[in-house]
């Protein structure tokens, strides 16, 4: 295991004392010590013999009257990588919480390393070295790497010194081990996302870890991040941890997974190694059914031009440069993809193009929508000359998750004339909208006109965005950013569908997406957004003809975007 | 559905605990909680005069715990409503005082009456001001209003309009006097009751309407609840603070036509005796929700008169502690039902 930073007191003072109170001799709580106890090897039975990291026999989870996870037998052998896959709601990361002690089962037994466990709280489940890194990270932005690494362990007194020198040396040595470079006093608050997920890694590694489990962990990765992960990952693996990665991204899985899992509806549907499936097989085992994966994109055949960006520049309040002389147009019933790694700019292009330009920051050249200029308008307005926007975050800038569907599905265009009546709105014309787009955009929810919007999976909310910004009457010019982030993939197909249809109606869309598989399945011409400014653009023939072989179309953007 | 039951039995939790709570205190001191009980409840509601108290009560505490309620609406904490109330009580004197006495009844109390929620509101406009212009927190500067509100009172009482030896105003023109119950309707003598009552009732029943039933609440709530996605569907948001909390100010300052207008007639140092403050009380309880505030004005109403009534038996400070108790649970059970 190496040495921990972390090999203290406690290893004497716990080592014969695992008896607690209340603990069946059965069930014995196990420490971080196990390892090392006498104790712990009388426990070993075959299945640690075996190499089985964790092992789950007939777990059920219920939450009331809903059953999260049913039934589920698992294991996941020592030094590999197993992959968890479902779609959003399919139970991973109740499963994941379960492992991690921070939710107790209904039924079922688990055990970890060969020995039945009973966690109590996530504090369990660390000493008995399962680590997790969760999909929103948990530093404190104010502290240093080493500070957020030591937090709640800090080798001192209550008025002591802390040893920083000493502590920084360590997780050094601990990172170059597992491959990864890391500054250790550097402040958390200026790490990108990346880098912060290194140090949620590294945090694990110094606790002594052995199983690590990581949730969605490429959600907000770069390509390139994504494969720096991986190659840690790898590099874990090969030191001799277990890493249980939940995620909904079947190419990942198969790149970088040993084994797979597939859950559906709470139980899991298979296990298989990943040498033995193909991604059009995993995704119909997720969904329960076939899917596309590709939608089809019937040729476009663009009319006047609808949006035009002209040399636009965006400087921060604090001078930095973010956009420079940033130009492109878009013309009616095409689609405009902007490929690009998350950073460079497309945050303040969609800020500037929606009127949410935040204090002192300085823009000049100009954006013409229909041959009228939209900068310094507000959203509002903006909206009322026929543009929408699909914002990036839908949880914060889209929904209200309290308002009900029915609510939800006109929320934004409420001051539209056909939904007023007196001082309120028409129930009959607020009931007629609902009707029509839940029917026409398949929103699976129960009783519309209740239920809040917040209750549905982040698929069907997607759609409930789309359905009510789509059908804006007279639009001409929408935005589209991260369309389907967190959508599962039997979503994806319907708003992909929609987002084409859209287009054949004449509608210009402006699509950012991080996801260079979308940006290729759907867009009529590619910019690659680089530093601020379109660094290459793929005519509508290039795009078409390149789109037949999408790994080396992917290889070539990426060249584009770094 | 669970979920929605229990916070509507939240409040009901709440008075029920607090009311054994006082039990167990008035026990340990000596006396029968239920002969106490009982004692008020007489005097609550077998004398007119009691029921007239408490009308009284409600009506201000309605206006005051509105002021409360509906910039909570936008998650503004309105600790301001005395500050407002005062203000408003004061404007409403003053022009009532100065009004020519040849402006007839409706016409006169109509105009004092606007007079004091346009005090009442600007008050809490300034708060709004300083939080859109600054960002400053609405918490602090209201409760800093409440002081101010307290000085400017107090020095232009004090040093411009008292009678001469007295801590009041000289009296409202006869036009501007809003008539009692009693004179009204023969019932309720000699009680402070007076017809502005309507205007409380009124009050609740137009802010429930327009939080719940209009676009501009739909807005309103929306921006409470997620300012932001607010923003990117185009609604003004710090429109929306502004008018919330003018709208609470407003109500606060229609106190006025209670106890100035229908009661004193004059402006009294004092006069509104922290009434504001309760107001927090009786929002909190209800959930901020305008036709709850009602009924939940009326507890903390009776709760006021029928203490007042048995302090001869029990320090009427038992039912302050009733109050705080029932805010306490009240949040406390708030607190325990989210995950």
């Amino acid at each position: 295991m190496g040495t921990s930073i972390y090999c203290r007191e406690k290893h004497e003072c716990k080592a014969d004392g695992a008896e607690k109170p209340g603990c069946t001799p059965q069930y014995m709580r196990i420490s971080s010590t196990a390892k090392h106890s006498n104790r712990a090897s009388e426990q070993i039975n075959r299945g640690a013999l075996m190499g089985i990291a964790v092992q789950l026999k007939g777990l059920t989870k219920r939450f009331g009257t809903v059953t999260a996870n049913k039934d589920i037998d698992l294991s996941i052998e020592e030094k590999s990588i197993h992959a968890i896959v479902g779609e959003n709601g399919a139970g991973k990361s109740t499963l994941s919480r379960i492992i991690y002690g921070m939710y107790f089962p209904t039924f079922g037994e688990i055990a970890i390393h060969g020995r039945k466990v009973r966690f109590g709280s996530p504090k369990d489940a660390i000493d008995a070295g399962i680590g997790m890194v969760h999909q929103h990270f948990m530093l404190v932005p104010e502290l240093t790497v080493t500070e957020n690494i030591i937090l709640g362990n800090e080798h001192a007194r209550l008025l002591g010194k802390i040893p920083l020198k000493k502590m920084e040396g360590a997780i050094l040595d601990e990172a170059g081990k597992s491959g990864f470079t890391i500054n250790p006093a550097a402040r958390a608050g200026l790490l990108s996302v990346g880098e912060e997920q290194r140090v949620e890694l590294l945090k694990l590694l110094c606790h002594d870890a052995s199983i690590l489990i990581l949730d969605e962990p490429t959600a907000v990765l770069t390509p390139s991040e994504t494969d720096r992960l991986f190659d840690i990952l790898r590099s874990l693996k090969a030191k001799g941890k277990t890493i249980i990665l939940i995620t909904h991204k079947l190419d990942e899985v198969l790149a970088v997974a040993d084994t797979v899992s597939v859950m559906r509806k709470g139980e899991i549907v298979g296990t298989m190694p990943t040498a033995s499936i193909t991604k059009p097989e995993l995704a119909t085992m997720m969904v329960g059914r076939n899917v596309l994966l590709r939608i089809e994109n019937p040729p476009s055949l663009p009319e006047r031009t609808v949006l035009e960006v002209n040399k636009l520049n965006f400087r921060t309040a604090e001078g930095k440069s973010m956009l420079k002389n940033l130009s492109f147009s878009i013309r009616a019933g095409e689609i405009y993809g902007i490929a690009g790694v998350e950073g460079n700019g497309q945050s303040e292009l969609l800020q500037t193009l929606w009127g949410l330009v935040p204090q002192g920051c300085e823009i000049s050249g100009d954006i013409g929508l229909n041959g009228k200029s939209i900068l310094g308008r507000k959203p509002r307005e903006i909206a009322a000359m026929g543009a929408s926007h699909i914002p990036e975050n839908r949880h914060r800038h889209a929904v209200i998750l309290d308002y009900p569907v029915a609510d939800n599905l006109f929320f934004g265009r409420h001051r539209e004339n056909a939904f007023r009546k007196g001082f309120g709105f028409s129930r009959k014309s607020m009931e007629e909208n609902t009707k029509r787009l839940v029917a026409d955009f398949d929103i699976r929810c129960d009783n519309p006109s209740r239920q809040p919007l917040g209750s549905l999976s982040g698929g069907n909310q997607q759609k409930v965005v789309l359905a009510r910004e789509l059908n804006r009457p007279g639009i001409s010019f929408i935005i589209l950013a991260q369309p389907t982030r967190g959508v599962d993939i039997g979503a994806i197909e319907t708003i992909h569908r929609k987002i084409i249809e859209a287009r054949m109606h004449g509608i210009a869309i402006l699509l950012i997406s991080s996801e260079l598989e979308e940006i290729i399945a759907l867009s009529t011409r590619i910019g690659c957004l680089y530093n601020g400014t379109i660094r290459h653009e793929f005519t509508l023939e290039e795009t078409a003809a390149k789109r037949m072989d999408e790994d080396r179309f992917r290889r070539e953007i990426g060249l584009h975007i770094t | 559905m669970l979920q929605n039951t229990k916070r509507f039995m939240t409040p009901f939790a709440s008075v029920l605990l607090a009311f054994l709570a006082s039990a167990a205190i008035i026990t340990l001191g000596g006396r029968d909680p239920l002969m106490i009980f009982s004692k008020m409840g007489r005097a609550v509601f077998d004398s007119h005069y009691g029921l007239g108290q408490v009308i009284f009560r409600l009506g201000t505490l309605t206006l005051v715990g509105l002021a409360v309620a509906i910039p909570y609406r936008l998650r503004l904490f309105n600790i301001g409503g005395e500050g407002q109330l005062q203000m408003g009580a004061f404007a409403a004197a003053l022009t009532g005082a100065f009004l020519p006495e040849f402006l007839p009844w409706p016409t006169a109390s109509l105009i004092c009456t606007l007079a004091g929620m346009t005090a009442g509101a600007s008050w809490a406009l300034l708060a709004g001001a300083l939080k859109i212009r600054f960002g400053v927190n609405e918490v602090i500067s209201t409760i800093m209003l409440n002081f101010i509100a307290q000085g400017i009172t107090g020095y232009l009482l004090t040093y411009h309009f008292a009678i001469p030896s007295t801590v009041h105003t000289s009296p409202v023109s006869a036009g501007s006097v809003i008539p009692s119950l009693a004179s009204l309707t023969g019932l309720f003598t000699s009680s402070p009751a007076n017809a502005s009552i309507v205007l409380s009732l009124g009050a609740a029943i137009f802010f429930h309407f327009l939080i719940f039933h209009s676009r501009y609440g739909f807005e309103m709530r929306a921006a409470g609840l997620q300012a932001e996605a607010s923003e990117y569907a185009g609604i003004d948001t710090s429109r929306h603070i502004l008018s919330a909390l003018a709208a609470g100010g407003a109500a606060a300052g229609l106190g006025a036509a209670n106890i100035v207008l229908g009661y004193k007639q004059y402006y009294e140092a004092g006069m509104t005796d922290g009434a504001g403050f309760a107001g927090i009380a009786v929002a909190l309880l209800a959930g901020a929700h305008p036709l709850w505030v009602l009924a939940s004005a009326m507890f903390f109403a009776i709760l006021e008169y029928g203490g007042l009534s048995v302090n001869a038996y029990v320090p009427k400070d038992i039912f302050m502690i009733i109050q705080a108790l029932t805010i306490f649970l009240v949040i406390g059970f708030n607190a325990a039902r989210k995950p």
